[in-house]
């Protein structure tokens, strides 16, 4: 390895990972692929599997898109990106099948519905299809991972609240009446909106400073 | 073969599962186009016309992966006739109406990456529906997505007018106006069962 080249690309890949993680956060930035964050985020294992899912797919095809970026024809690339996305989906939605069969009843179709995460086609369109190998495996870790992390502690929230328990370990006392709302559809759309509202006042107090 | 009768499942389509208050598809356009009733009515009318046709060409699809034996193939083959269908949708609306093809914008090509329609294909294969359920269930899977986003667009007419924090406008305003239209609908829970 050549130190010096390692050097100046080190502090840009870096930042390509870094980006996704806090500043271009895909869910509370962003607000990408809200369809699985809303739908799957009932419990925080869920969550957690449909965010590695998504970040799967996302480096998969984010590397074969830079890969083959020069070999693509421009007109037809998004097709082309497509036909790639679909392919790890099918089988990432095998191999969760394989692993266990509770959490592929769990989260249903949206494991097929990843191919049409907007999130994973905007990464291939505006990143992969401009850049090294490197750099888009290092965005697409980063936007899987922040992705990943914005569907946690959605789905965190609404566990606690909605059935008292993380991870499906009971931590509220007996006592404490569930918020059952927090479970169904309606608590994903608040939920999302209070973190959106944290973020946006985070970020109002940032820029009043 | 599922049994079900066609008005029950045009009503457990368009109402009580409604596709975006319900199973949380096709959230990016209602976020996105929900902002003028007009654009709203022709966005709708869009996306029920791709889901009619995809919904008759995954039948199709499907029962020929049946045959041929090549179940992995489906998700593949599903997504890229609904490309297909959008980009002559596209085509079509550019010719007849260049000012409604302004007004949709993105968002037109961007009904390929429209949950709602995938998920429709995905799921009508599920509950083995035949043909006519088929069409039956992209109608009023397609009337659902239209009449919530007709709803918001009305909301969020009215949103402009309204006094609120500024830290709250915007995406976060319309997410809770959102969720709380998701709660009215879960009255219609038990209906056409």
């Amino acid at each position: 390895m050549n130190n010096e080249i390692t050097k100046a690309t080190a502090p840009n890949t870096t930042d390509e990972f870094i980006k996704g993680l806090w500043k271009e956060n895909p869910v509370f930035v962003q607000v990408l692929g809200m369809c699985p964050v809303l739908a799957v985020s009932n419990t925080a294992v869920n969550a957690l599997a449909m965010g590695l899912a998504t970040a799967f797919v996302l480096i998969m095809s984010n590397s074969l898109v830079s890969m083959l970026r020069n070999f693509i024809p421009k007109e037809v690339r998004i097709a082309s990106y497509i036909l790639i996305i679909a392919t790890f989906v099918t089988m990432i939605d095998y191999a969760i099948q394989a692993i266990s069969v509770d959490l592929h009843k769990n989260l249903g179709a949206f494991i097929s519905l990843i191919v049409v995460n907007c999130l994973i086609l905007s990464r291939a369109e505006a990143f992969a299809s401009k850049n090294t190998l490197t750099k888009s495996i290092m965005d697409a870790l980063g936007m899987g991972l922040g992705f990943t992390l914005g569907l946690v502690s959605l789905g965190m929230v609404r566990e606690i609240l909605g059935s008292g328990s993380i991870f499906g370990i009971a931590i509220l006392p007996d006592t404490f009446q569930e918020w059952v709302i927090m479970i169904l559809p309606a608590g994903g759309f608040f939920t999302l909106a209070a973190w959106l509202l944290v973020f946006n006042l985070y970020k109002q107090k940032r820029n009043a400073l | 073969m599922n049994q079900e009768s066609f008005s029950q499942i045009f009503i457990n389509a368009a109402l009580v599962n409604n596709f975006v208050l319900a199973y949380f598809l096709g959230i990016c356009p209602f976020l996105g186009v929900s902002g003028k009733i007009n654009t709203a009515g022709k966005m709708g009318g869009a996306v029920t016309f791709v889901m009619l046709i995809s919904s008759m060409c995954a039948y199709g699809i499907h029962a020929f992966l049946e045959a041929i034996d090549a179940p992995f193939l489906q998700l593949i083959s599903y997504i890229v006739v609904i490309a297909s269908t959008v980009q002559l949708v596209e085509m079509f609306v550019k010719k007849m109406s260049p000012a409604l093809f302004q007004a949709l914008g993105i968002f037109l090509p961007l009904i390929t990456t429209n949950c709602a329609i995938l998920g429709l294909a995905l799921f009508q294969t599920n509950k083995g529906y035949d043909f006519f359920q088929s069409v039956t269930y992209a109608f009023g899977a397609g009337t659902g997505f239209t009449l919530a986003l007709l709803l918001m667009a009305g909301l969020r007419e009215q949103l402009d007018f309204a006094e609120v924090p500024k830290v709250i406008r915007g995406t976060v305003l319309t997410l809770v106006a959102a969720g709380i239209l998701s709660l009215a609908f879960m009255g219609f829970s038990g209906l056409g069962s």
